[in-house]
């Protein structure tokens, strides 16, 4: 008796699995973000796909002021986005941008669920076996910011006594610990920390990126960015999926068209200005995918 | 009174858009729940049974769902289901799937743990009585079971309800993303917002959850 309630039962439970697994089968063919292409064997779309689509997907951050945010009217914003929206007007599509992490940036190219990345994403060799990217638009380095009353411009200005702040499992620390083994570092867990002790005066200068360090000192008066640029120089660049060579080309004539009209620049003073004041528009910016000596 | 930067909030449509989020967070929990009380319920029944293979197979399945965080999960949907069948499950299918599969798993056993519980004396008397499997089932073992799966289950809801804060990873943008995207475009102009920001959110996630919780102390209020 036992053996046959659960016989009916496992039917049940099998025509319930049925109707979910039909019923959300059916609600993915019907959504918008219809992206992968499998027809052809890639998961990548070309120039002409997206266009015919018109819609491209861009992946982008959704909180990280003043790349890309969200503003109080719901609206993408910030340097990535600005540049988003110029190849949307130029590739004459409607935009859907995706908030991605900067964990699942790779992800989503590789699986076609956007067709470019302009998440702030640096250029590493390790990224580049994953994806493709195009030329680049924006610098980073390292930068080192100091009390305005001892400027450290030089890293051979400091002491055998000074030490340096940096926070534990940054750039800024690999860096100094590599290439200036007898630089003493006081290493904080939190940004908070180092803060607050660089404010008090713990350590004689604060390495970090070079924006952070660079808004820092704009934010607060009585400090000074003595080294802007420091170490291995670093671009952030567009990325599409690995093999997309129509889209990446594309991406690699506009970029180097928008340099004649000076675009990043006036991308930066649009959305950076406020941020990093004037002074840092040439460090940050790379016009035409072409990075200049410094 | 110190500026927690709760102003934020009621700049342009901040408010709105976290209500919004909010809205993502309940529809995507409501879903899952639904789903999974369902055929929690019919897999807890299945557990019982006596057939070693059935046994077998639900033993892997909870066993996966204990062992894999939720995150891997959604990262299995929704981009590795792309990248090896080359299926485009959308973002928000795709958390559905994901918060059903591990509320069924977890449902069904406690489900299974609920109906042992009831003494097999109870079983004796209603075959005694006459009834057959089944409504020995309906009408004496699961009002029993229910009683006891209320604040079991209550707590599983709450969880997924919190738990949808992950669904971020692939895209969705719900409340605790949206109380993020706030902060940090008024970063500059206020500093302290995420306390407020935050604070508000916890109310929110509260107003959710603690209707349930009252339910379920007045389902039991009720029912023992």
């Amino acid at each position: 008796m036992k053996y046959f309630v659960s016989k009916r039962l496992g039917a049940i439970a099998l025509a319930l699995t049925f109707l979910v697994s039909s019923l959300t089968g059916c609600g993915s063919k019907n959504s918008a973000s219809d992206s992968v292409e499998v027809t052809n064997n890639t998961v990548y779309r070309t120039v002409d796909e997206i266009k015919e689509s018109g819609t491209i997907n861009i992946g982008v951050f959704s909180d990280k002021s003043p790349f890309g945010y969200v503003d109080e009217n719901g609206e993408y914003q910030g340097y990535d986005v600005y540049f988003g929206n110029r190849i949307g007007e130029d590739l004459g599509v409607e935009i859907n941008y995706v908030s991605t992490e900067a964990a699942n940036r790779i992800e989503y190219l590789q699986t076609g669920k956007v067709d470019i990345i302009l998440a702030n994403f640096t250029v590493t060799e390790e990224r580049a076996q994953e994806v493709d990217f195009a030329l680049p638009y924006m610098n980073v380095a390292l930068g080192v910011v100091s009390h305005d009353d001892a400027v450290i411009t030089s890293l051979d200005e400091i002491g055998d006594k000074d030490e340096v702040i940096v926070i534990s499992g940054t750039t800024a620390e690999t860096y100094l610990e590599k290439n200036y083994p007898d630089i003493k570092l006081q290493k904080y867990d939190a940004y908070a920390e180092a803060k607050t002790a660089f404010e008090n005066r713990n350590g004689v200068a604060w390495a970090n990126d070079n924006t952070e360090v660079i808004a820092f000192a704009i934010e607060n008066p009585g400090y000074e960015v003595g080294i802007p640029s420091l170490g291995s120089a670093d671009t952030i660049a567009p990325a599409v999926t690995k093999g997309n060579e129509s889209l990446l080309n594309w991406l690699n004539d506009e970029i180097k068209a928008l340099g004649e009209e000076k675009f990043f620049h006036a991308d930066y003073e649009t959305t950076l200005l406020d941020t990093y004041g004037a002074d840092y528009e040439d460090t940050l910016v790379v016009e035409g995918g072409a990075i200049t000596g410094k | 009174m110190p500026n927690l930067g709760i102003d934020v909030l009621f700049k342009g449509k901040n408010f709105l858009r976290l209500l919004s989020g909010l809205w993502v967070a309940i529809r995507i929990s409501l879903i899952s729940v639904v789903i999974s009380i369902a055929l929690g319920l019919v897999m807890g029944m299945l557990m019982t049974s006596r057939n070693k293979i059935l046994k077998a197979v639900f033993r892997i399945y909870l066993e996966i769902v204990r062992i894999m965080p939720q995150m891997v999960l959604l990262f299995i949907v929704y981009f590795g289901t792309t990248r090896v069948f080359g299926w485009d499950v959308s973002a928000e299918h795709s958390a559905i799937i994901v918060f059903s599969f591990w509320g069924v798993a977890e449902m069904g056993d406690l489900v299974r743990g609920a109906l042992i519980s009831i003494p097999k004396i109870q079983y004796e008397s209603a075959q005694a009585l006459g009834m057959t499997g089944l409504e020995i089932y309906l009408y004496v073992i699961l009002p029993q079971t229910i009683r006891r799966l209320v604040p079991l289950s209550i707590n599983l809801i709450t969880r997924m309800i919190k738990t949808t804060s992950l669904v971020m990873m692939i895209g969705i943008v719900e409340v605790l993303k949206v109380a993020q995207q706030i902060i940090e475009a008024n970063r500059r102009t206020s500093p302290n917002a995420a306390f407020g920001v935050f604070a508000v959110v916890f109310l929110l996630y509260f107003l959710i959850c603690w209707p349930i919780s009252r339910l379920s102390g007045y389902l039991e209020k009720r029912w023992l």
